[in-house]
């Protein structure tokens, strides 16, 4: 039993507020991804639950633990690091061993866990090298081997795949999935990637200048950003943000279109769709294209919706050519509204 | 004017490439001036170390020498030159353990830790060899009489552990910097405390590192003779010692001298020079 709790950390470096007092339970055997921009604090986060940092207010406790004036060696974790951290010194045998050696286990016992995990990440055969001799992908492998093998109650991932090139992730990726699930341990993996985010999480954490924004399964964080900024940073091509005028309470004119909304008493707030949710038809956001990018199972069409770039992902059988005029009609059920001001999601 | 400005062009490149053949051959004549500033004294030294006494002074010169080892055997087998031989390496030896003990610690904490006065310490670290010796000397020689460390080879030792520590400072400086942080931190997740993974991490990888440091903090301390000529007397080094002695000596026999002080320095200096070269921040890897 390993849940994690974050309570109220905070952490200043200099003047620089690196989290603002951030708050998170990750459940027991959950796979948490800690998602967002470089310089968000993610991975401040991260080095303050392995005990690499110090919180400079609030606690962190680990099962029924508090951890965090305990050293990284007391508090049940391994990590993996960005650039892997493999020893160049020793063979893979032996890094895979290193914590085993240190925990003071029986020989019999080391060799039976480095065996198991090596098999696990495909290196049976790798085990008399060093990492000199490991491609960037062995390596990663030879890292997660070794965090595996500490048999940890939580495993902390900062960024392990960004080091790769693009195939070897898609296929580490779906590995780690699998084995890490098979591990039942809690796991927080940080990245940057929202697909590697998407692709792996039970829960992502987005994060935003130090704070989170906010914290759900990933689709639910797709479909139901909590903040125009969680809108703009998951998904790819990013949400539509259009300017909306309040028409009559409840109502908004948005480009010329009238939209149920929310109620609200402020005269202006901002209308959100993402690209797929819209469809070319005969009403509509009156759009003017302006780059068509057929990628094959469907097209991208950017235009010019009320003086601002808007993206539509239409099917790839529509013939629309650059100059066109078409009609975007919204799906209703997709609308998402935001306040202008505190970029909060309304409802 | 004008029409001369006009036909510059076509004139411009040959120039141009004929400045750039002149300065090739000015590099090259650059390169061959600084090896033969180097090089031509050494090999003036190696000749007339192993030549027989006679040819030393003899006219013309042997390109080759004939190997005779009369001058060097006679060199060795001189009273005092034992004596003086063992003082230098034990001098060297101490000098190299306090400064490796000392330095590397510095070196460590430089490369890792961030402290208020950072910079100011490694331009202070540096700014040690700005006073020179003989401003230090006399200052030094009495102090070491007051307190009887004068002619002691301890005493000598501190003096050149204080020429040797910026090197060993700045050697191991960046020896650990060029260690991964990662590497410690993986090690501390991974169940040893600090201490433990200095000495099951970092120091297996910066070792060779650390002893190419401690050769060159010998090398120093062998090579000193203002420090070890003021402040010993009967302990002298080699240095010292052939200083004094060799003055009134035979010509072969100080370059028998000369010789067996330059080479020992010559080869410790070749074995580590990949290390020298990462202090000044050359790549050669």
């Amino acid at each position: 039993m390993a849940e994690i709790q974050i309570r109220k950390v905070a952490k200043r470096f200099g003047s620089f507020t690196a989290l603002h007092s951030i708050d998170l339970t990750i459940a027991d055997q959950e796979f948490m991804v800690l998602l967002g921009a470089s310089g968000c604090g993610k991975t401040t986060l991260l080095r303050i639950v392995a005990g690499l940092e110090t919180p400079g207010e609030g606690e962190v406790w680990i099962g029924d633990r508090r951890v965090d004036r305990l050293p990284p060696r007391e508090r049940g974790i391994a990590m993996v690091f960005q650039n892997y951290a493999v020893f160049p010194h020793l063979t893979v045998f032996e890094n895979i061993a290193f914590g085993l050696r240190m925990k003071k286990l029986p020989q019999q016992e080391i060799e039976r866990r480095v065996n198991r995990t090596a098999e696990l990440m495909h290196i049976e055969q790798l085990l008399k090298r060093y990492s000199g001799q490991l491609s960037g992908g062995q390596r990663q492998r030879v890292a997660v081997a070794r965090a595996l093998a500490m048999e940890p109650d939580v495993i902390l991932m900062d960024e392990p795949l960004s080091n790769l090139d693009a195939l070897l992730r898609l296929e580490m990726r779906a590995e780690l999935k699998g084995v890490l699930a098979a591990s039942k341990t809690t796991t927080i993996y940080v990245t940057h990637d929202q697909v590697e985010a998407m692709s792996l999480a039970d829960r992502i954490a987005v994060m935003h200048q130090g704070r989170i924004v906010q914290a759900a399964a990933p689709v639910e964080v797709y479909r139901n950003p909590a903040a125009r900024f969680v809108g703009s940073f998951i998904g790819n091509p990013p949400m539509n943000f259009i300017p909306a005028t309040k028409a009559t309470n409840g109502s908004w004119s948005v480009a010329g279109l009238t939209l149920d909304g929310p109620r609200s008493d402020k005269p202006r707030i901002d209308f959100a769709i993402r690209p797929e949710d819209v469809e070319a038809g005969s009403d509509g956001l009156e759009a003017t294209v302006r780059i068509v990018e057929p990628l094959g199972p469907h097209t991208l069409v950017t235009c010019d919706v009320a003086g601002g770039l808007f993206r539509a992902v239409l099917e790839s059988s529509c013939a629309v050519k650059v100059g066109d005029r078409l009609r975007l009609a919204p799906k209703p059920d997709r609308i998402r509204w935001f306040d202008p001001e505190t970029t909060a999601a309304l409802s | 004017m004008s029409t001369t400005t006009v036909s510059e062009p076509s004139v411009a490149a040959p120039a141009a490439a004929d400045a750039r053949k002149a300065g090739n051959w000015l590099f090259i004549a650059g390169v061959i001036l600084l090896c033969v500033w180097v090089l031509l004294p050494i090999y003036l030294l190696l000749v007339n170390a192993l030549s027989a006494p006679a040819e030393v002074t003899a006219f013309p010169k042997r390109f080759f020498p004939s190997f005779d080892t009369g001058s060097l055997s006679f060199f060795i087998n001189f009273a005092g030159v034992a004596r003086a031989l063992w003082n230098s390496v034990l001098v060297a030896a101490i000098t190299m353990v306090l400064s490796i003990g000392i330095g590397a610690p510095a070196g460590y904490a430089l490369s890792r830790f961030d402290f208020p006065g950072k910079e100011a310490f490694r331009f202070l670290v540096l700014m040690t060899r700005a006073f020179p010796l003989p401003l230090l000397a006399l200052p030094l020689a009495v102090m070491f009489i007051r307190t009887g460390l004068d002619d002691t080879a301890f005493g000598l030792a501190l003096v050149h552990t204080t020429l040797a520590l910026p090197f060993a400072v700045l050697i191991t400086f960046s020896l650990f910097s060029g260690i991964p942080f990662e590497l410690e931190e993986a090690a501390w997740t991974l169940g040893c405390t600090r201490l433990q993974a200095f000495t099951k991490v970092i120091l297996p990888l910066a070792l060779p590192g650390i002893a190419a440091s401690a050769i060159f903090a010998f090398v120093i301390s062998w090579n000193e003779v203002f420090a070890a000529a003021v402040l010993t007397i009967e302990n002298r080094t080699l240095t010292a010692f052939l200083l004094q002695s060799l003055g009134e000596s035979p010509l072969y026999l100080k370059f028998a001298g000369g010789a067996a002080l330059v080479i020992p320095a010559l080869i410790f200096i070749f074995a580590v020079r990949k290390y020298l070269f990462a202090m000044w921040g050359i790549a050669n890897r």
